[in-house]
């Protein structure tokens, strides 16, 4: 019976904390979604898990609290800046993070991609160029951060937009609020959905990206260069990367060289949940995620929330490899 | 002379499908390549076109040497193909596949009007401009990969099987249209399994034996001669 | 000359360095071939005994042992680790060099061998069973392999890149297990580990103590060359076995492996749990060797860089696999100064030699012909650049 109370208590303080646990997992839901964006437009593309793409996102974090401590915008600033400021120094930071996490998207394609692609190299050497750039990158950041812990700025005041008090209509469950950062995290991550879908059915290049992914050789006969459209691809992905990377160092107050890791395999299980070479299963997969992760930790503990996400992982490609929305940037693939 | 191919080679691994393959098309001609199965057909549609590299050989475009140029820059010098399998995107409306047909052109007015000229040669088509290419029949998509070749208005257009798969009256439809096409100024190359109306519809043929052209002539020519009769028109 | 030229240039002699040395490699195998028989058993068992001789060897002017450099650790126990650590890479050359699997969470199945000893080994854990090495040992290897099949049966049915994040996420979920479940005790460990019976026999400096233990990591080195001889002859038996031929077949298109009537998943699954025994062996021997087993020796990038050691060196290739071991984790305790770029320059090399050469340092010869067909294929498709 002790098991069974266990599990009757587990619930039910998951439950009075799960106003707060929602929150939490939307938003930083909607930071995999960001990443799983890029994860989901070059497996679309190339059939590719490009697993340097964790770095891409963590040269844009480090690029735009770089650009920001130039600025005199670093961790130690007393006070929130003024407004005009703030909106200043956000945009500011996502066109830096997007430049460097482009960039970086950009040279990995080229220098650990390309070159197998020319061969015609099997699968599991691309993943091992690309755990080798994974690896050096991150290092490389490493070595120019001493390997310490970087503190981001505070730069936007977070304050409670919305208050919840669930008791009011009879509900036991504690009363949560819902901030201005998170609102405008989880509307980001929305946002860029909606432009990067808008791009590829909209525009001329998206249609090329399309094309490619649909059938490479019958594009070719279209006049589709095929290496533009790779290297768009992976820009693309690394803009979005950039956005995310500007979101995270809002939310959290450090960012370390080897964060890359952990959020990259969760974005990668986002992709994977939503149905891989799927944009709008990338933000569906990247929100449930969040969702699933946090009240999983509600449920067993913290120290149990990255085994949470693991878990949905390999239940996923287990039962069901395509995802909640299945695939579909190219055409359905079994 | 618009297209020369002199001596091309290609090879799959260790297999040579062809062997030194001379040909020419000249600007306004109809010309069919003719020849069973496996005959090499499809391959040298492929070299034309860049999809398949040369080992040997050269390939002139309009004087040009293009041997070694890719296959998307070759569109923009004039050559468009409706491949074997029609090649239709099957997740894009039958209105995408024109637009990726004109992908390579600048002139959106233009294109607009070359997309109202498809579908005035392909009703059908127009039916159906927002269905997804994948829903389409077979004759459908046919005509969809014709019309979408034209879309980048090629100097020269390589049409890989046009007949495959249709019934009688919609290959007789689909040769009507390929006539047609010729009388507005595209040149053609094509490649057929259907040997009757390849040979009667063509100015001139030639016939590919296991990676070889063995003859030649004017299609009329080629239609009575025995040899041909025996081998592909099925008629002793 | 432009930058670009340079690079190229650059790149051209590494490319002709490259193919010497491969020319070179090429005539030293037919050179070996060609020698009488007995004097190739001769060389081989000179090799055995420099092996078996190295921790004690000193050669002036090379300094080759770990413990001549600055704040170096011991000689014995840097080969011990990498005796270890090749014998993991044998086993997951099982998995990915024959049957073509690539798993990412190997260090899984290393660590469930580690644990067993702990569990049933270690006076601190909760079983307390405190059960003697020879027993250990065994359960370690039938566990690992039980989890093998326990991770295998419902994973193996999905396509290759799949199965290397899944087995990637089962590596986390180990290690996260490892961390926070009470019976692993977390970071601080379990210590007390039992070790293989024996004592140093009459005539040597230690005479009558123990012979394995956490002060003298020698004779875990020496048990562990044993044992790599061992696998290596199982490993080259079932290679030749009906069992290898259809890991061949199944590798090289499982599609048509599967047409002709090999029972793929039958034959994945044992791949996966024979290697995951080697693993579980391996991680056994890490834990006795070191007295004490914590869940920060297991690490998600060490188990990466097992498979970028094994694929470095030429995956399928016992040699080359226990090549690209040794020198991914010897040159970083040889050469200490850069210990803190050591990660960098392993990321980049690989990066370069995968791309210079796909099929590795040492690549079995089927292998490399695979590889040579597939770049071949390529040259004559398509026209690039």
């Amino acid at each position: 019976m002790d098991f069974f109370q266990g599990m009757a208590d587990n619930f039910s303080n998951l439950w009075t904390i799960i106003g707060d646990l929602t929150v939490t997992g939307l938003t930083q839901g909607a930071i995999y979604a960001l990443i799983a964006l890029g994860y989901t437009l070059v497996y679309g593309v190339l059939q590719l898990i490009n697993f340097a793409h964790s770095e891409v996102f963590l040269v844009g974090a480090f690029g735009s609290v770089m650009v920001w401590g130039w600025l005199g915008y670093s961790s130690g600033a007393a006070a929130v800046p003024p407004l005009l400021v703030v909106i200043g120094m956000l945009l500011l930071g996502a066109v830096t993070a997007s430049i460097f996490s482009g960039g970086t998207a950009l040279i990995i394609e080229r220098v650990a991609y390309r070159p197998l692609r020319r061969k015609n190299a099997p699968r599991l050497i691309f993943l091992i160029t690309a755990i080798g750039a994974s690896v050096a990158i991150s290092e490389i950041v490493g070595l120019l951060v001493d390997r310490k812990v970087v503190s981001t700025p505070a730069l936007v005041h977070q304050k409670f937009q919305v208050w919840f008090d669930p008791s009011d209509i009879g509900l036991n469950i504690n009363s949560f609020g819902i901030t201005n950062l998170q609102i405008g995290i989880v509307l980001c991550a929305i946002g860029m959905w909606l432009a990067l879908d808008l791009f590829l059915n909209r525009t001329k290049f998206g249609l090329g990206i399309r094309s490619v992914a649909q059938d490479e050789d019958t594009a070719a006969l279209m006049g589709v260069n095929k290496d533009r459209v790779i290297m768009l691809t992976f820009l693309l992905g690394g803009l979005a990367a950039g956005v995310a990377a500007v979101l995270y160092n809002l939310k959290f107050p450090q960012i370390t060289f080897d964060m890359g890791f952990l959020l990259g395999i969760k974005a990668f299980t986002a992709a994977v949940l939503g149905g891989i070479g799927n944009l709008r299963g990338a933000l569906v997969g990247g929100l449930v995620l969040g969702l699933v992760e946090n009240w999983g930790a509600g449920f067993f503990g913290n120290d149990w929330m990255n085994v949470t996400a693991f878990v949905v992982l390999v239940v996923v490609l287990m039962f069901r490899p395509t995802g909640i929305l299945g695939d579909s940037l190219g055409k359905a693939r079994a | 002379m618009l297209l020369e191919i002199e001596d091309l080679n290609v090879h799959y691994g260790r297999i040579q499908a062809l062997h030194g393959i001379s040909l020419t098309v000249d600007e306004g001609e109809i010309v069919a390549l003719i020849g069973a199965n496996g005959a090499g057909k499809s391959t040298t549609m492929r070299a034309i076109s860049g999809l398949r590299r040369a080992s040997a050989g050269r390939i002139l475009f309009g004087g040009d040497d293009i041997t070694r140029m890719r296959a998307d820059r070759r569109v923009v010098a004039g050559i468009s193909q409706a491949p074997e399998g029609r090649g239709i995107f099957p997740g894009m409306t039958v209105l995408e596949n024109l637009t990726m047909g004109a992908y390579t052109r600048k002139d959106k007015a233009a294109v607009a009007a070359d997309q109202q000229r498809v579908f005035e040669l392909f009703p059908r088509l127009a039916e159906r401009r927002k269905q997804p290419g994948g829903t389409l029949s077979g004759g459908e998509q046919q005509m969809l990969a014709i019309g979408r070749a034209l879309m980048s208005r090629p100097k020269l257009m390589l049409l890989d099987e046009p007949s495959m798969g249709l019934a009688p009256m919609l290959i007789r439809q689909i040769f009507d249209i390929i006539l047609e096409i010729r009388e507005q100024g595209t040149t053609i190359l094509l490649v057929e399994q259907n040997a009757q109306q390849a040979l009667s519809r063509a100015d001139r043929a030639y016939v590919l034996e296991t990676g070889a052209i063995t003859r030649s002539g004017s299609g009329s020519d080629l239609l009575v001669d025995p040899a041909v009769r025996d081998a592909y028109l099925g008629v002793a | 000359m432009t930058l670009t030229d340079k690079l190229r240039t650059a790149g051209q002699k590494i490319r002709t360095a490259d193919e010497k040395r491969a020319s070179f490699i090429q005539g030293a195998r037919g050179r070996w071939h060609d020698l009488p028989k007995a004097w190739r058993i001769a060389a081989a068992l000179a090799g055995v005994v420099v092996l078996f001789a190295l921790p004690n060897l000193y050669i002036p002017g090379i300094p080759f042992r770990t413990d001549e450099v600055d704040g170096g650790n011991s000689f014995g126990f840097v080969l011990s680790t990498i005796a270890i650590y090749v014998l993991v890479a044998i086993g997951l050359n099982v998995v990915i060099g024959m049957a073509g699997l690539l798993d990412l969470g190997y260090i899984g199945f290393y660590a469930v061998g580690a644990y067993s000893v702990a569990l049933f080994g270690s006076p601190q854990s909760i079983v307390a069973t405190k059960f003697p090495w020879l027993i250990c040992v065994p359960i370690a290897i039938a566990l690992a392999m039980v989890s093998g099949v326990i991770l295998g049966t419902p994973t193996l049915r999905l396509r290759g890149d799949y199965l290397a994040i899944v087995t990637l996420g089962f590596g986390e979920i180990v290690r996260l297990i490892a961390v926070n479940a009470e019976f692993t005790n977390g970071t601080s460990g379990l210590g007390g580990m039992p070790t293989p019976p024996g004592t140093w026999p009459a005539g040597t400096e230690l005479e009558g103590t123990k012979l394995f233990s956490v002060n003298d990591s020698r004779p875990f080195y020496w048990l562990t060359l044993v044992l790599i001889f061992a696998v290596i002859f199982g490993v080259k038996q079932l290679e030749r076995s009906r069992v290898g031929r259809s890991w061949l077949a199944l590798r090289e298109d499982e599609d048509a492996a599967s047409l002709m009537g090999v029972a793929t998943f039958q034959f994945k699954l044992w791949a996966f749990a024979i290697g995951a025994g080697i693993g579980g062996l391996s991680g056994a021997m890490f834990a006795s060797r070191n007295g004490h087993f914590g869940s920060n020796s297991i690490t998600l990038l060490l188990s990466i860089m097992f498979v970028a050691a094994v694929v470095l060196g030429g995956q399928g290739n016992i040699l080359g696999v226990t090549v690209g071991t040794v020198l991914a984790f010897y040159l970083p305790e040889r050469f200490r100064s850069f210990a803190d770029k050591r990660d960098l320059i392993f990321g980049l090399a690989l990066i370069l030699i995968m791309v210079l050469r796909p099929q590795g340092l040492l690549p079995s010869r089927r292998r490399a012909r695979e590889l040579a067909d597939r770049r071949q294929e390529a040259k004559e498709a398509t026209i690039v650049g």
